[in-house]
Parts: C-alpha cells; sequence; structure tokens
C-alpha cells in the first residue's frame, strides 16, 4: 500500500465519488491528501476489507433501535419512532480548534446572559443606543413579566446549544444561537457510545476527548441554581410529554442525571411553592430544567389555552422558591435579526473583539439592505426570525420563482420578521453513503452549560445534510448526525 | 414515586389483566359451545356477557359474533384488543421506569394483535387468537417479575393486576350462581356449565387435585371464592393486594393509611374466616355483589391516598 501515491488511493473505490471543490473539506486538504488529524481515520478506511463498513453501519443500526434510540414522528397513529438517522464516520476537530471554539462561545454566552440581565433590568445598552428599543420590544419572544425578575445568580441561559458552521476558509462562524430550549444532546451522547463499540481502535489511535460526563455537569449547573439551599435540593425535567418530539431525550437525560421526569399535571403550586404529587405526598421542587416553550410553561400568564403548563409555576418562580433552567424570555437574544447586533453586544459588555464571527446579515426592516436582497434572491438564504428547526426558511440557489416571489410578498408584510444571509458553502466531512464515502454538508452545535461557571463538554452534535449537495442539517428536513472528536492534542 | 407514574403502572396492569380474562372466557365458551344444543349456548353467552358488565344484546346476535366483538370492538374499551391497547398506551407514558424487555414484550403483543390479517386469522382460528393473547400476557408477567426492581412501582403493578382479578371472578360467579342455581341435583346438561365455569378461571385441574372430578357447585364455589394457594381464586387475589398495598403504605410512609388498609383488611378476613355453607346461606349473590363492591371501595380509596389527593391535605401544617 505504501507505494501508491496519494492520489492513487484517493482513486480506490470507496473514495470514487468523494467531491472536493470551493466548500471547505474537513478530511482533505487536496485530493488524496488528507489532513493530519483525519490521517488515521483514511488509513484505517483504506485498510478495511470490502464490506466491513456495511457491516459495522448494521451493527450500529441495530444498536440504536434496541437501545431504544428513536424520536417521534409526528402525525401518524402507530409505530410513531423512528431511529434518528446518522452516519458512521466521525467528524474530528484539533485540540488547537477547539480551544479557539471554546473560548469563543464562553465568550459569546458570557456576553449574551449579561444583555438578557440588562434588558430585563436597567436596560443601559438600550440608553446607550447600542442596540435599538424596538428591535427588542418588537422580539415575539421579549417577556415583559421578567422586567425587574432576578433570577438565580444572574443566569438566564443555563443551557445553550450554539450552532457553528465552517466558512471556505476554514474559520468557525455563529449560524445561530439557541437559547430557549435547545435539543440534541442526547444523540451527541449516544453516537459517542454506539462508536466506542463500532471503533474501539480508532479511538485509541486518535486520543479521543471524553463527553460522558455531559449528565453530571448538567445536573451540578442546574443543582449551582437552587434558590436558598434547604440541603439537597430536588431537581426534575419538566417535559411536555410522550408525544413530543424530543421524548426520548427528555427520558434520557432524567436517567442519566437521576431525577424525576414531570410533566405539567404533576406538579402543584401552592403558596408560591411548587411541589410534585408523588405516591408518598407532595414533594418540593427547587429546581426545575424545563423542556417546555416559554408560551406553554405557565397558562395564567403566558397561553391560556395551555394544558401542558403549571399554572402558578410563574408566580412561584417570581418569588424566588423555584429555578428555571432556561430562564424564561431568554428567546429575545437568539432571534435571529439582533443576531446582527452580537458582535456589537461583546463589545459593549467585554470590551473584547468577538473570537467567533458573525455570518453577514441583511436585516430587512432597513431599506437599503431590503432593496438590496430583493434585487437578488436567488443568491440569499431568507430566514424568519422567530423560527427554528429549518422551517420558514428560502435558500436562494435552490428556490423556484414562485417560491422567492413568495418570500417577497411575506417580507414586504413583515419586514421585522425576516433577515437575509448571503448563501453560505458549509464545510464538507466524509459520509459513508451507499456503500461509498461521500462529503457532505455539516454543521456543528457545541452544548453550553452555565452555572456557577460555564463549562463545554469537548463535543457536540454534528449535523449533516444526507442529501447530496443540500445545505440544510435539521433533523426535521431530512438531516442526521455523526459523532464529533474533540482530540487530545 | 410520581402519583401519575403508579397511575399507569397500576392501568396498565389492570387492563392486561381485564384482556387476560376476557380472552380466556370467550376462547372456553367457544370451545364448549362446539357440542351444546343452539339455546344452552345462548344462555351462557348472555352469562358471559352479563359477567363482564357488557349490555345483553338483541337475542339474534350469533355467538361468533358475540365472541368478535368482545375480542376486537374498538368502541367497547374492555375488548381484548382495546385492553391491550390501553395497556400499551399506559406503559408507553411511563417507558423509563418499566424495563425495556417489559415493554418490548407489550409492544410485540400489541402489534400481534393489530396485525394486517387478522380477519383470516380469526375466521380460521379464534382459539389460536385467544391462546396467543393469554400467552401474551403471561409472558409479559414472567418478564416483569424477572426483569423489574420489586420496590413501590412492582407493587402497584400487583396491586393492580389482583384487584382486577379479584373483582373480575366474584364477578363472573356471581352470574353464574345466579343462573344454575346451587341445591338442585346437577344434571348432565349443567355438568358442561360447572367444567366451563372452572375452565374460564383455569381452574379444572386445580379443583381436580383438590376435590377430585366430583363437580359440586358448593364446592366449586368455595374453592373460587375461598381457596388461599390458588392464584384465580377470590381469596388469592385479595391476600395479595393486600400484600401489596402493604408494601406501598411502608415505600410511601403514608400518614392516611388507615382507611385503605382497612379495607383491605376487611376484604381478606371476611374470604380467609368465611365458610362458605354460611355464606351460601346468607345469599350468594349478595356476598358476591358486597366483594365488587369493596373492590371498588379499596379502588377509590388507593387513588384518594396516592394519586388525586387534594393539595390541603397533602401540605404539611
Amino acid at each position: 500500500m505504501a507505494t501508491l501515491s496519494a492520489d492513487a488511493r484517493f482513486d480506490a473505490p470507496l473514495f470514487q465519488r468523494y467531491e472536493l471543490d470551493h466548500a471547505f473539506d474537513e478530511m482533505f486538504e487536496s485530493a488524496g491528501k488528507p489532513r493530519a488529524h483525519y490521517r488515521a481515520l483514511f488509513e484505517s478506511l483504506l485498510e478495511m476489507p470490502a464490506g466491513e463498513l456495511a457491516r459495522k453501519k448494521q451493527i450500529a443500526d441495530q444498536t440504536f433501535l434496541h437501545q431504544g434510540i428513536t424520536f417521534t414522528v409526528y402525525g401518524r397513529e402507530e409505530g410513531t419512532e423512528r431511529i434518528f438517522p446518522y452516519d458512521l464516520l466521525p467528524r474530528i476537530i484539533t485540540a488547537a480548534e477547539w480551544s479557539r471554539i471554546e473560548s469563543g462561545l464562553t465568550q459569546r454566552i458570557t456576553a449574551l446572559n449579561l444583555f438578557l440581565k440588562d434588558i430585563y433590568h436597567e436596560g443601559r445598552i438600550l440608553n446607550d443606543g447600542v442596540v435599538p428599543r424596538e428591535m427588542v420590544y418588537s422580539c415575539r419572544h421579549f417577556r415583559r413579566q421578567m422586567r425587574g425578575l432576578q433570577v438565580p445568580r444572574d443566569v438566564y441561559v443555563t443551557v445553550t446549544g450554539t450552532d457553528l458552521i465552517r466558512l471556505p476558509s476554514g474559520e468557525y462562524a455563529v449560524l445561530e444561537d439557541n437559547l430557549r430550549v435547545p435539543s440534541g444532546v442526547s444523540y451527541m451522547l449516544t453516537n459517542r457510545r454506539v462508536m466506542k463499540r463500532i471503533f474501539p481502535a480508532l479511538f485509541q489511535k486518535c486520543g479521543v476527548r471524553p463527553v460522558d460526563q455531559y449528565g453530571q455537569v448538567l445536573l451540578a449547573t442546574l443543582r449551582s441554581l437552587a434558590p436558598n439551599p434547604r440541603g439537597e435540593p430536588t431537581i426534575v425535567l419538566l417535559t411536555p410529554g410522550v408525544f413530543n418530539s424530543a421524548y426520548f431525550e427528555h427520558t434520557y437525560l432524567a436517567r442519566q442525571m437521576g431525577i424525576e421526569l414531570v410533566e405539567g399535571r404533576d406538579l402543584v403550586v401552592h403558596d408560591n411553592v411548587v411541589y410534585m404529587r408523588t405516591t408518598a405526598g407532595l414533594r418540593r421542587v427547587d429546581v426545575i430544567y424545563r423542556r417546555i416553550d416559554d408560551d406553554f410553561i405557565d397558562p395564567l400568564v403566558f397561553r391560556q389555552d395551555s394544558i401542558l403548563g403549571v399554572p402558578g409555576l410563574f408566580n412561584a418562580y417570581r418569588a424566588g422558591n423555584v429555578a428555571l433552567g432556561n430562564a424564561l424570555g431568554t428567546g429575545i437574544a437568539d432571534d435571529k435579526a439582533l443576531y446582527a447586533w452580537v458582535p456589537r453586544i461583546i463589545r459593549y459588555y467585554l470590551d473584547e473583539d468577538p473570537i467567533l464571527p458573525n455570518i453577514e446579515t441583511f436585516l430587512m426592516t432597513e431599506d437599503a439592505q431590503r432593496n438590496h436582497v430583493l434585487g437578488k434572491l436567488d443568491q440569499y438564504v431568507v430566514k424568519a426570525v422567530g423560527e427554528s428547526g429549518g422551517y420558514g426558511m428560502l435558500i436562494g440557489p435552490h428556490s423556484t420563482a414562485a417560491q422567492r416571489e413568495e418570500f417577497r410578498r411575506r417580507i414586504l408584510a413583515n419586514p421585522r420578521n425576516y433577515i437575509a444571509q448571503p448563501t453560505i458553502q458549509l464545510s464538507r466531512a466524509p459520509c459513508f453513503v451507499d456503500g461509498r464515502v461521500e462529503a457532505r454538508h455539516v454543521d456543528l452545535r457545541p452544548y453550553i452549560l452555565y452555572g456557577d461557571r460555564v463549562t463545554i463538554v469537548p463535543g457536540g452534535l454534528t449535523r449533516v445534510a444526507l442529501q447530496r449537495g443540500s445545505l440544510v442539517v435539521n433533523s426535521s428536513q431530512g438531516g442526521g448526525s455523526k459523532d464529533t472528536w474533540v482530540l487530545h492534542s | 414515586m410520581l402519583s401519575r407514574v403508579a397511575d399507569s403502572l397500576y392501568w396498565m396492569s389492570r387492563y392486561l389483566e381485564r384482556a387476560e380474562h376476557t380472552a380466556r372466557l370467550t376462547d372456553t365458551n367457544l370451545n364448549l359451545m362446539l357440542d351444546q344444543s343452539p339455546e344452552a349456548a345462548k344462555r351462557r353467552w348472555s352469562r358471559v356477557l352479563n359477567s363482564l358488565h357488557h349490555p345483553t344484546p338483541e337475542a339474534a346476535a350469533e355467538p361468533y359474533e358475540v365472541a368478535q366483538r368482545l375480542a376486537f370492538d374498538l368502541h367497547n374499551p374492555s375488548s381484548v384488543v382495546s385492553s391491550i391497547m390501553t395497556a400499551r398506551e399506559n406503559s408507553r407514558q411511563v417507558r423509563e421506569q418499566i424495563s425495556s424487555e417489559m415493554w418490548e414484550q407489550l409492544n410485540r403483543l400489541f402489534h400481534e394483535v393489530k396485525r394486517a390479517d387478522m380477519d383470516n386469522v380469526w375466521d380460521a382460528e379464534p382459539h389460536e387468537f385467544l391462546r396467543a393473547v393469554t400467552e401474551g400476557i403471561h409472558l409479559f408477567q414472567g418478564v416483569t417479575d424477572s426483569t423489574m426492581t420489586h420496590g413501590e412501582g412492582w407493587q402497584f403493578i400487583q396491586f393492580g393486576r389482583y384487584i382486577e382479578r379479584a373483582s373480575n371472578v366474584a364477578a363472573l360467579l356471581d352470574t353464574s350462581f345466579q343462573d344454575l342455581p346451587i341445591g338442585d341435583e346437577a344434571d348432565v346438561a349443567d355438568h358442561g356449565e360447572w367444567i366451563g365455569l372452572l375452565r374460564s378461571c383455569t381452574a379444572f385441574e386445580a379443583y381436580c387435585h383438590a376435590y377430585t372430578a366430583d363437580l359440586r357447585p358448593e364446592r366449586i364455589a368455595e374453592f373460587l371464592l375461598l381457596n388461599s394457594e390458588f392464584p384465580h381464586a377470590v381469596r388469592f387475589a385479595a391476600d395479595r393486594l393486600k400484600n401489596s398495598l402493604d408494601a406501598i403504605h411502608d415505600a410511601t410512609q403514608s400518614r392516611h393509611a388507615e382507611r385503605v388498609s382497612r379495607l383491605a383488611g376487611r376484604l381478606g378476613a371476611s374470604l380467609g374466616y368465611g365458610q362458605i355453607d354460611e355464606i351460601i346461606a346468607g345469599g350468594l349473590h349478595g356476598y358476591l355483589d358486597s366483594i365488587q363492591r369493596q373492590c371498588a371501595q379499596i379502588n377509590n380509596s388507593a387513588y384518594a391516598l396516592y394519586v388525586t389527593y387534594p393539595i390541603e391535605t397533602a401540605i404539611e401544617a
């Protein structure tokens, strides 16, 4: 094998359909020349007997299925569970890259948390004219009820999942912040568990940092939020219930942390204290890791038609008798229009330059920017500011004239609701597709935990657009995931 | 343990017991019908329906249709298939509380009874279907006992199973003895009916061990009501449900458990110290009716204690 040139090895049948162009490739510097940290993976792929990868894929499928690692598909009565689509090959990140990501995310979350505190208290950043008032007050996720409310430790965003992408230059940039109820971390953990069974030798060769501690770190983070310690705090995970698409994740995390998984109907509020109904009577609850959106959490304060929430919960929260992670109203800081101000927010509070850059963003509320984008809709990605999961989105280059016309109409009708960004070629990573290794677009969602300090477990969810050429990585839109390896060195 | 979880485990178990009972009852009666006069068969089916608290259908209803409805009717919440579906739905709500083996077995059973070609299966061999159901449920019970921690949740499962059983068997005895009075010389035709009653409770062989094959109504009543060792006897079920309630009481340290303990203790004592001749002399119907009422009371007060209690009583002063 050693006598073959790199290019010849790239010609191996396994890599025949591997595509390299101007998008950044995670694995190859150039055709057949792997980057140093991918060399071990490349070598072992070439050494594998034919059919070995397919066999490994089969074992992995079985493991996912048997362990019940599934998500719920809406709109079907029976058999509503599917295994989460995933890819077999790991995405590898060097220690140096990771340390930059880590410090960049820590900086960003620290600033966004200060921003939230400021917005819901004195509003200095608004008074100083750094962020326009109307941007904040017109945001659908602004919660006036949070004004003046003291949250434990001043921590608003206990759990964040920030979406990073890699520009053609190889630089990491922030695509969006998810500060409300980010999901997907269970796939990071289960992917890793399955991969360790499938590629044990490769793990040793590469030197991969562990992620298993996530559950403990999350528990410690939640514990640090407990109001006025009365001995061991009772921490619960509040789920919308078995029909939620992330229900598997809720049960998984509750089990990993050894805490009770509760639904709204399990909790009652009496005299501004939250209790859960147990067979041994009511038990006081101190911290709630809530996986229910703001809107549904308390029908007395937010949506009245919600049956998922807990009547009176907000008053208990306001009284300081219970902590919520994340706090309510954090959605203003991940509004896609306010995103454009995040670099200025970082400079304002921390007096530092952002370590991780933003993507250039055009505001549809600004006449010049809007006209510029409307003239070239086929080159831009248009996003609704309050949506997530890849909904409410136009990808210009892949759109039809009718779709563009539809978005033009919508943008003109409600400019505050939309932003536009240039179409970015996300970086590509090797994936095992139909018996071959092919390149697919990926992003990266690390999970940032914020309690008495900021902790980022070295890893994250690498989401992959499994369709050839597709740029949409959301699981609701045909995306999958792959294990993410952060190396020791 | 969360009240909601206890609630789901309890009903999962009750519904499975109900499915098993209905399936066995239907199977036994389809089998008996084969060598019986249409008149006798009709009478027995109406008895079966009464014991399951079903409204008796129009006189014209054909027995196979009745049986099919007992097995499959989705409008009837107590049909075999409805019960299995409800049990599965309950277990789905508490998947993280039961073992994956339990979930898999129940899920398999669910898919088996919902299979697309069920009409053909039923037409060809109803017995096969009904037997598959009872076997599937027995397997689930075995899996439960050997894979789940025998803690509070497991006790709620036992409680649900045995309260359902006590009440089902009492109801079956009640309708049977109303229709086939004790005391008359048992004629040959009735002989088949008594065997049917015993088989409906898987008790024929066990009865023969205890009393020989000499079938006498008052002995059958004694066996199915007062036997402490036979799993489908009312007393056996009452003893088990009391044990489970005691264990739940220990686990929760509830301070308001006197009522439910007293009710369960009274039911157990009435069956434990009862004499069949006295019970018959005092009126079997009244006695069996009272057993069913006591089961309902135990259910209600256990619910009020562990699941639906008002907040005011639960807040410590």
